[in-house]
């Protein structure tokens, strides 16, 4: 293989453009096919180019069987996100270990001193209001977004945007009194029950997190069960 | 849903690393997985011509034969599909503890 073609693939979806790798077991060779259009020269049969778009929707690498052999096709999508409103200590941990699992992430706070780079190095930062924020980073279904501030004036806005936007998870910070008042005031700002259900509140997994640190791993526990619902699900069945 | 890239690029640097020291480089992927397995596919793992390696294709069950047959990819340039499973005869030698099957294609990087 040319490690040009896995890093070109990498770069593709570390840039947001998904990108497909396609090799024939037996021979080795092997194709870079990125975005929707097809460039590459691979023999695509119809079959071939079906299942390579297929794999793409379905962001599932795949083995399949052709008539000239066995050809892998391995999916390169861009990064899950994870979206932290609060630049709280919490969110330092947070940030570093979400990054581990493979998340680009975005620290928001219009607090420009807490969300400063000595606290948060490495990490990106944006200081707009969280309704900016979300307008320019638009969530999408590979989105989870997590309110940290415990103030309705930064953690609203960024609520309201969440429940709009097709984001995997919605995770809100606060106690359950805290939590309570807050769905009163998003009911007055027009959201329902359904829309609630969204919301994971008070965040994360019950372990019994005391410090900072291990409230992240509680959040970022509860961010992957959501993840990974339907293997959670199919497990439990089994 | 989604795979979690974020290790390949690790793996992929360091891959790069070694090919610009001029040593030989082989990686191996995940290709399918049957049962419960302990990585997903698209897994990779580097090795150099020296038996040095990172990043994992199994829990560290399978690791030691992938390796060997890395070697010799290194040396022969030729693709290989690997079996590993417990219904394998050498299941008690190389296999999976938890019961899952997987397969592994290597390849020499260029």
């Amino acid at each position: 293989m040319k490690l040009e073609l896995l890093k070109r693939a990498v770069e593709s979806a570390a840039a947001g453009q998904p990108a497909a790798l396609v090799t024939d077991i037996k021979s080795g060779l092997q194709e870079l096919i990125q975005g929707a259009d097809f460039k590459g020269n691979i023999r695509q049969s119809e079959s071939l180019i079906a299942a390579i778009r297929q794999a793409l929707v379905d962001d599932r690498s795949t083995l399949i069987e052709t008539p000239e052999g066995k050809v892998f096709i391995e999916v390169f999508n861009p990064p899950l996100r994870l979206m932290v409103v609060g630049a709280v200590h919490i969110a330092q941990p947070l940030a570093r270990m979400a990054a581990m699992a493979g998340y680009a992430v975005t620290v928001i706070d219009p607090r420009s001193a807490f969300a400063s780079s000595e606290r948060f190095p490495g990490v990106e930062l944006s200081t707009e209001w969280p309704d900016e924020a979300m307008a320019r980073l638009k969530p999408d279904r590979r989105s989870a977004i997590v309110t940290l501030t415990h103030d309705p004036k930064v953690d609203d806005p960024a609520l309201i945007a969440a429940l709009k936007s097709p984001a995997f998870y919605v995770g809100a910070l606060g106690s359950k009194k805290t939590h309570a008042a807050r769905l009163k005031r998003l009911a007055e700002a027009g959201f329902k029950e359904t829309d609630f259900a969204r919301i994971h509140g008070p965040v994360g997994l019950d372990i019994g997190a005391v410090s900072p640190t291990e409230i992240a791993v509680s959040i970022l526990a509860q961010i992957t069960a959501t993840l990974r619902a339907d293997r959670l699900k199919s497990r439990q069945a089994a | 849903m989604a795979t979690n890239s974020g290790d390949n690029g690790d793996i992929l640097e360091q891959a790069a690393k070694w090919r610009g020291q001029g040593k030989g480089v082989a990686l191996a992927t995940v290709v399918s997985t049957w049962g419960s397995s302990p990585r997903q596919v698209g897994a990779k793992l580097a090795v150099d011509d020296s038996g040095a390696f990172v990043g994992s294709v199994s829990g560290g069950c399978v690791e030691g034969a992938v390796i060997e047959e890395g070697l010799a990819a290194i040396k022969d340039g030729k693709p290989r599909l690997l079996d590993f499973g417990v219904t394998n005869e050498q299941a008690w030698d190389v296999g999976l503890a938890c019961g899952g099957k997987i397969q592994v294609f290597v390849e020499r990087v260029e």
